[in-house]
This record gives C-alpha cells, sequence and structure tokens, in this order.
C-alpha cells in the first residue's frame, strides 16, 4: 500500500527502487523493476508505455490495490482529512446498479461526508461534465462518454491528495475522447491536483501532460522523461496545430518504437 | 389483424391452455375418457366453488400459505446472508460449498422422515421442509451472483473505502440481485412442491393433505381442485415475484 512518508517539499508522490513479481506458473514474473520517479505537487505525470509494461501495476500500487514488492512508493499527505487517492478505472466502473447522482456520490457517502457536503459538491461535479440532467439515469441509459464521465465526477468529488487515472478514455472513439480530454483539463485547471494518468495514445500524453514518463516492454521501467513545455491552460484543438506538438509526438515516439516492437516479439514468442 | 410478436405470444400463451380445456371437457362428456379418474372441468370447477363456499378451501389454503410464508423466511434469510459471504470470501466459500455441493442431491422429499422425527408432526416439521426447499436454490444463486460481479467493482469500492458492510450493501448485495431474484424464483417452486409433500404425511390441514385425503375418499374432483389451487399459486408466485424484480432493479436494460 502506498504508505504516507517524508518526502521532499516539493515531491507529491516519491517512488524509490519500486519492484513488483507476480508468480505464476511458469515463475515469477517481473511487471516493475526498479522504478524511481518523483512527481511533483500539482502536476499532471503521464505514463506511456506498451501494453503489459506494468504500467497498471505501478498505479494499482499506488492506489493501494496492490502491494509492493520492494522499494516504496509513498503519497505526501497535505491534508489528513482527505483521502489519499482516487482512481478512474481502465474500462466500465461505474455501478449499474445506481444512478448517475449516487454513483457520483459513492466516494462521499463511503467517507461519511454531511448531506449539504454531498448535495453541494456531486452537483458541482455533474454540472462540469455536463451531466446534471441525466442525474437520475441509470449506466445503461448512458453512452460509453458519459459513463467515464461520471467516473471523473466521482474521483474528483472525493477531492483527493492525488488522482489516479489508468487508460479513462481507451475505450470510447476518436471525437469523445477529445471532448473528454477537454473538459477533463478544464475540470482540472480548477484546482491542479497532482495527476498520474496512464495511456498508451503518445498524442493522449502529449496533450495532457506537464512530463510524460516512457516505460518499457516487460520488465517495465523507466526508458525516458519528458518535459512537456507547452502552456495552459490547453486547448485541445489548438494545441495539435502547433509545429512543436507533432515534434514532441514524433519524438516520444521514437522512444516507444523499440518498446512496442519489442512489445510484440515478446508476445509472439509466448504464443500469445 | 396485424399483432406485435409478442402480443401473438401472449395470445398463444393463453389460447394453449383453453385449447387444452376444452379437448378435456368435450371428451369427458363423450365419455372418450374415464370421468372418474379425469372428471370434466367443469366439475372440476363446480367442486372448487363448493369447497370455497364451504370454507374448506380457505382454511387449507391459508394453512399452506403461512408454512410457505415461514419456510421460505427461515430458508431464504440464511441462504442469503450465507451465500453472500460465500461470494465474497474464498475461506467461507471453502468451508459451506463442499457441505451444499454434498447435501444439495439428495432428495427433500427422501428427509421429510427424518425431519418429521426431529421436528415432530406439526407445524415446524412443514416449515422446516419448505425452508430446505428455498435454502438450496437461493444459496447457489446467491454465491453464483457475486462472484459474477465484476472484480473492478469490488476494486472500486477498496479505493473509494468502501468497509466490509458498504462493500456487502453497495456492491455484493445490488450486484447479485438479478440471480438472487432467480434463487428466489426457483426456490418458491420448490417450496409449493414441497409443502404438498410434506402435508400428504401427519398434517391436518393444508393443500397437501386436501388432495391426500381426497384420494382415501376418493373424491376425485377435489383431488383436481387441490391440483389446480397449487398450479394456480405456482403461476401467482412467479407473477409477483417477477413484478418485484421489476420494481427491485430499475436498473436492469428490458429488451
Amino acid at each position: 500500500m502506498a504508505l504516507p512518508d517524508l518526502v521532499p517539499a516539493s515531491a507529491k508522490i516519491t517512488i524509490a527502487g519500486l519492484t513488483k513479481t507476480f508468480p505464476t506458473r511458469s515463475g515469477p514474473f517481473v511487471a516493475l523493476d526498479g522504478i524511481s520517479l518523483d512527481i511533483e505537487r500539482g502536476s499532471f505525470c503521464t505514463i506511456v508505455g506498451p501494453s503489459g509494461c506494468g504500467k497498471t501495476t505501478l498505479l494499482r500500487i499506488l492506489a493501494g490495490l496492490e502491494t509492493a514488492g520492494a522499494g516504496r512508493a509513498a503519497i505526501a499527505v497535505d491534508d489528513p482529512t482527505k483521502p489519499l487517492n482516487a482512481m478512474v478505472f481502465q474500462g466500465e466502473s461505474i455501478f449499474p446498479w445506481m444512478t448517475v447522482w449516487n454513483n457520483a456520490a459513492y466516494g462521499l457517502r463511503m467517507r461519511g461526508a454531511s448531506r449539504a457536503h454531498i448535495q453541494e459538491t456531486v452537483g458541482h461535479y455533474l454540472d462540469r461534465t455536463g451531466l446534471l440532467p441525466f442525474a437520475d439515469r441509470y449506466p445503461y441509459q448512458l453512452s460509453g462518454g458519459m459513463k467515464q464521465r461520471v467516473a471523473i465526477a466521482r474521483a474528483f468529488a472525493t477531492d483527493p491528495e492525488v488522482l489516479l487515472m489508468d487508460e479513462p478514455f481507451s475505450a470510447l472513439d476518436e471525437q469523445n475522447r477529445t471532448l473528454l480530454q477537454e473538459e477533463l483539463l478544464r475540470i482540472w485547471d480548477e484546482d491542479k491536483k497532482t495527476v498520474v494518468f496512464i495511456t498508451h495514445s503518445v498524442d493522449e500524453a502529449v496533450t495532457l501532460g506537464d512530463r510524460i514518463v516512457v516505460m518499457t516492454a516487460h520488465p517495465g521501467h523507466i526508458k525516458s522523461v519528458v518535459e512537456v513545455p507547452f502552456a495552459r491552460p490547453r486547448g485541445v484543438l489548438e494545441l495539435r496545430r502547433d509545429p512543436a506538438y507533432g515534434a514532441l509526438v514524433f519524438r516520444i515516439w521514437g522512444d516507444l518504437r523499440d518498446e512496442v516492437d519489442r512489445a510484440r516479439r515478446q508476445e509472439t514468442e509466448s504464443g500469445e | 389483424m396485424i399483432l406485435s410478436p409478442r402480443a401473438r405470444e401472449r395470445l398463444i400463451g393463453l389460447a394453449s391452455p383453453v385449447l387444452l380445456l376444452l379437448l378435456w371437457e368435450g371428451f369427458a362428456r363423450l365419455g372418450w375418457i374415464d370421468q372418474r379418474f379425469f372428471p370434466a372441468p367443469s366439475s372440476i370447477i363446480a367442486a372448487l366453488v363448493h369447497l370455497s363456499r364451504s370454507g374448506e378451501l380457505w382454511a387449507n389454503l391459508s394453512a399452506s400459505l403461512v408454512r410457505l410464508f415461514w419456510g421460505a423466511l427461515l430458508g431464504g434469510v440464511p441462504a442469503l446472508a450465507l451465500g453472500l459471504a460465500m461470494g465474497l470470501y474464498r475461506p467461507v466459500r471453502a468451508i459451506v460449498d463442499p457441505l451444499v455441493a454434498a447435501t444439495y442431491p439428495i432428495p427433500k422429499s427422501a428427509i421429510l422422515p427424518l425431519v418429521l422425527l426431529v421436528f415432530g408432526l406439526g407445524e415446524a416439521s412443514k416449515v422446516v421442509m419448505v425452508a430446505l426447499g428455498v435454502f438450496y436454490p437461493m444459496i447457489i444463486n446467491t454465491t453464483a451472483g457475486v462472484l459474477e460481479i465484476d472484480r473492478i467493482y469490488l476494486d472500486v469500492g477498496r479505493n473509494f473505502g468502501a468497509g466490509r458492510w458498504q462493500t456487502f450493501r453497495t456492491i455484493a448485495l445490488p450486484g447479485a440481485a438479478p440471480l438472487i431474484m432467480a434463487g428466489m424464483k426457483l426456490g418458491a417452486g420448490l417450496g409449493l412442491i414441497l409443502i404438498a409433500i410434506a402435508e400428504m404425511i401427519g398434517a391436518q390441514s393444508g393443500i397437501g393433505y386436501m388432495i391426500w385425503n381426497a384420494w382415501q375418499l376418493m373424491a376425485v374432483d377435489t383431488m383436481f381442485v387441490g391440483l389446480v389451487v397449487i398450479a394456480l399459486f405456482g403461476f401467482l408466485f412467479t407473477w409477483a415475484l417477477d413484478e418485484l424484480e421489476r420494481w427491485l432493479l430499475p436498473w436492469k436494460a428490458r429488451g
């Protein structure tokens, strides 16, 4: 579990020598191999890597859903009344048996927040995500993009120390993805939470992040860390017109290409 | 007239039993089937009216329904609690699963003598028989219902700090609810079967008693009234549980 710990004043998340191995039939599988990374307070950190590189494992360790094997991953606590983290999961994670409103209120209810606070906060984030008119709907009545908006509202509503996002837009079509990226940036600009955002899309990583961490194929370690120079607030479409954007995407692709090739070879070798 | 496929299905569903009854009535009147064994539907209805006027039917029916109610409670509630725990916690499953698997295939009717021995000839044995019938489909379905819940929802619960009881209430119970409802329907049917069997031995009231008694008196009409009443209640329970499901699970997409 990501325990609160002593960390440098500027770093919100400190990951040091983090290693994680899973036992499998054919012996131990090294998912993460000596990851060290400081993530600054109030920064938006995106992590890209080929599939199976352990990026989800890294996030799950930060979320306290998985234990660290060796090394440590710590989130600095600024306000002990706040939850340490909230996660936006990959795929459908909102409860089918709850309305949009009750889904968005879930985190606050589990923390025993007051009725008035829930009313105000959930109302605010449903409004920000354009879901207020659908508050009484059930998930089966929503599109994929709306469901992910609910998951985002649920995570923001708990006002966590850090926000963890695991490929939240990967199942959406491109138009919806662009819209949600814009919305996320807008909501994030309100109070600039520390975010760790995992994606397999280089475009998305560049569009959203202050820093991009490129991970290698299995066993996962950090290949490079790239600073993103674009000013905020950013417009997703304007950004894409900037020649510097294309250059940065190209550069990260250069780092990533070998890893994607390696990941693919590993898959063919293991016969999958 | 053009009917939607659904309306057509309903019409056929209604027409087939009516047609069968008409054929039965006709054959009985023509003397093609033996009325001593298969009295005409019209004479069964006459017996039904007679039995309900005399109050005999209501006394037996209410005795059966009360036993069904307590039996469903006695069997259903522990099955629900245990099923949820089995679905959520591996150790509980490891302990209880083999017991359920081993005792489930024993015909409940074969346990009746033992139940009579332990619980006597009174109400308790009847209620226990119903409880046994309700218990198994409920516990099996509830466990399966919880196991079928996508792991991601349990992760969401953990991530947002849901405690043990909150996980039960907000994830396991609602997530398993569709299969729990299916278990209830199966349990209601089994409960009806078992109450009829249990009341045939050592009971002085109930629909099962009424049927058994009619056999001893060769009152075949009355026997059929009992069968019709059981069939009717089987249908009513299913309908009521379907309505309950619609009301309890508004989140299920319906085609």
